[in-house]
């Protein structure tokens, strides 16, 4: 498997991302400058959390028309993988690969704590090593991750199992305590149609290591892992 | 020519920003306050001289970048 981690001016969690995928595959991952446009023989296109361009404008909104994101359409339209973590998740919905917005969390602080989410379903090559159900504890860090879509798309993305993750209680309940950052039904994180695009919030990759407090979110890394060395 | 473009969260969603500043008013002793929203104000310098073209550039330039439609809405004003 091989991935590729895009980095932006401003990106900042680019190397917590290329830990938990050296981890999980043994392979380094290779570092894309926004300003390449090459991706080829890529499998996996991350791009992962921080401060694109200042957050100037919009959290998201000058990465989302850097060159390096002509490349991630194409990928993502050939049905290559893209996993997109906090500024990465809000550039995606920013470049229109992924539904929705992420506005000021509701209670207009920036929020950095441990979260729990639940996993929605567990059949898709980033969830295939968790159970449909679980929850898994995931730090979380960001002031922008208020998801908001209007209420025919949140519809669309219930009905068509697109939600992957969804902010819960330790034990699993979705109730409005959970979700900090005040996510249209909790919603932390979402799929494309194919499945293979995946935003979420939150930062699995920080906690794959026993070091780092805890290995909740490895499974996240070793599933698509797995997924595409098939 | 210049052109104001003037982006707003749309209708029902929520602005936070807009509330906390609602609620400052309130506790300085501004009475009769409503709703507050916050919005942004962008003005662009255009080499275009007539006004018609420059309000549509201006629209084409807060749809592709200066609103991000899902959640915002905009006016362009010339002058």
């Amino acid at each position: 498997m091989k991935a590729g981690i895009v980095v932006f001016p401003g990106i900042n969690r680019e190397r917590d991302m290329a830990i938990a995928l050296e981890l999980a595959s043994g392979v380094k991952p290779r570092m894309i400058w926004h300003k390449e446009t090459d991706l080829s023989g890529l499998d996996l296109v991350v791009i992962p959390g921080g401060f694109s361009y200042g957050d100037y404008l919009r959290c998201g909104a000058m990465a989302a028309q850097s060159p390096v994101m002509a490349s991630i359409r194409a990928h993502a339209a050939r049905g290559g993988h893209v996993l997109g973590v906090c500024n990465g998740f809000q550039i995606l919905t920013e470049a229109g690969l992924l539904p929705g917005a992420l506005l000021h969390n509701a209670g207009l602080r920036f929020l950095s704590m441990d979260c729990h989410l639940r996993v929605e379903r567990a059949d898709t090559d980033y969830t295939r090593q968790y159970q449909a159900g679980a929850v898994f504890r995931s730090p979380m860090a960001h002031g922008d991750g208020n998801y908001f879509a209007d209420d025919a798309t949140l519809d669309r993305l219930e009905g068509e199992g697109l939600v992957a993750f969804r902010y819960a209680t330790p034990e699993g309940a979705i109730v409005p305590a959970a979700n900090l950052n005040g996510s249209q039904r909790n919603i932390a994180g979402i799929y494309s149609a194919n499945l293979r695009v995946l935003g979420l919030m939150p930062h699995p990759e920080d906690l794959v290591d026993p070091l780092m407090g805890g290995t909740d979110g490895k499974p996240l890394f070793d599933g698509i892992v797995a997924a595409l060395a098939a | 020519m210049k052109a104001v473009v003037t982006v707003m969260l749309k209708a029902g969603v929520l602005d936070p920003q807009g509330k906390a500043i609602g609620h400052a008013l309130g506790g300085l002793g501004f009475a009769g306050v409503g709703e507050v929203r916050v919005g942004k104000v962008i003005e662009l310098e255009l080499a275009e001289t007539d006004p018609a073209a420059a309000k549509t550039a201006a629209e084409e330039m807060a749809r592709k970048l200066l609103a991000n439609t899902v959640i915002e809405s905009f006016r362009v004003e010339v002058r």
